[in-house]
């Protein structure tokens, strides 16, 4: 796979040594002048100097070839703008995009800048898986899919504690495909019974969370996300 | 013509200057309050006592575009000190907030013509520069 990525901070370097560790094919592209030197030395010709939302630069880089862009520069206007050209102009199907500020969020969502990664979110989002007070937590949505994955742990009080998986009449659209018990996931068949305390995995259509909270954790908090 | 200008620097603040004795309402968002003595600067009465409207605030923050007026704006003109903030704004403007006309400035020649295809109204002092700079060196004609 060729990769391009822009910005060669702390993000863009380790990224870019991982890539060369899996024997990927990457460019670095490094705005600064000081950076790139600094960085020369450690990845050689896989190192470009320039600004990757110029279009020359992208081309120099070779862009029409990419398989994926990374934008991880520290300014949210360029990690939109170079991602939108790339693919958009250059029609590189795979984009990833930082996002600095989380505020910015809903620009990269408006200009159709997608996956958009803030660190802001990804704490967040441990924040729920750790704190377990929280009765549902998101682990995933496939927007363009509309599915999303949701992880529920069962409460002393709910509806299907004793029941088998078979006998749960969930809502259309939702399946359950791992319970986490003890410490250790696994994927249950129709005859495994669910207990109090079971961390189960669904994948669902978007919106029936309520609906499924209700077998699960009826008392259970629903973390707004 | 409710115009909406943000970037106050010296071809943001001229050009609301001109708009705004043109007899339109000009609001100008700029995130360096000092930049409203541009404003001022060769007028017989301050902006506002002008019927001016002049907000602090950064052109990414939404709140800011909505406080400046971006709702109500007929003409959306994005002339910031950087290209990619005038051209993500100016999308914001067009595509959120669904304002009719969009000017962008844009001083690489190379993505002012991509947006421009793309549907963005762009102007390009660069281009221009270029362009005034090879006729001015181009043989006398006759």
């Amino acid at each position: 796979m060729y990769v391009i990525i822009a910005g060669a901070g702390k993000v863009g370097r380790n990224l870019a040594r991982e890539l060369i560790d899996k024997n990927h094919e990457i460019t670095l592209i490094e705005s600064s002048r000081a950076s790139y030197l600094a960085n020369e030395e450690e990845f050689e010709h896989a190192i470009q100097y320039g600004d990757a939302t110029e279009l020359w630069v992208l081309e120099r880089a070779g862009i029409q070839r990419a398989d994926l862009v990374i934008a991880v520069t520290g300014d949210d206007e360029d990690n939109i703008l170079l991602c939108q050209v790339a693919k958009e102009k250059y029609l590189c199907d795979r984009i990833i995009a930082r996002v600095n500020n989380p505020r910015n969020h809903d620009h990269f969502r408006l200009l159709g800048i997608q996956p958009a990664v803030s660190a802001t979110d990804l704490i967040l989002r441990l924040i729920e898986h750790e704190v377990p007070r929280y009765g549902l937590v998101h682990l995933l949505a496939l927007e363009e899919e509309r599915l999303e994955i949701i992880e529920l742990e069962v409460t002393a009080d709910a509806p299907v504690v004793g029941e088998r998986v078979s006998d749960i009449a969930l809502p259309e659209g939702s399946l359950i495909i791992s319970v986490l018990r003890g410490g250790a996931g696994f994927v249950p068949k129709p005859d495994t019974v669910i207990q109090e305390g079971d961390e189960v995995l669904l994948v669902l259509d978007p919106g029936l969370e309520d609906a499924i909270t209700t077998f699960f954790a009826p008392n259970g908090q629903h973390a707004a996300f | 013509m409710f115009v909406l200008i943000v970037g106050a620097g010296r071809v943001g603040s001229a050009v609301a200057k001109r708009a705004l004795a043109a007899g339109h309402e000009v609001s100008v968002l700029d995130q360096d309050p000092l930049s409203h003595e541009r404003l001022d600067a060769g007028q017989s009465q301050t902006w506002e006592d002008a019927n001016g409207q002049f907000t602090v605030g950064t052109a990414l923050e939404v709140d800011a575009l909505i406080q400046a007026g971006i709702e109500r704006a007929d003409v959306f003109i994005a002339s910031t000190a950087g290209d990619n903030t005038n051209l993500v704004i100016a999308q914001v403007a067009q595509k959120r907030f669904g304002v009719e006309k969009v000017i962008v400035r844009v001083m690489d020649p190379a993505r002012a013509d991509w947006y421009e295809e793309q549907g963005l109204q762009t102007i390009s002092p660069t281009k221009h520069a270029i362009e005034m700079f090879e006729s001015a060196l181009a043989p006398e004609a006759g």
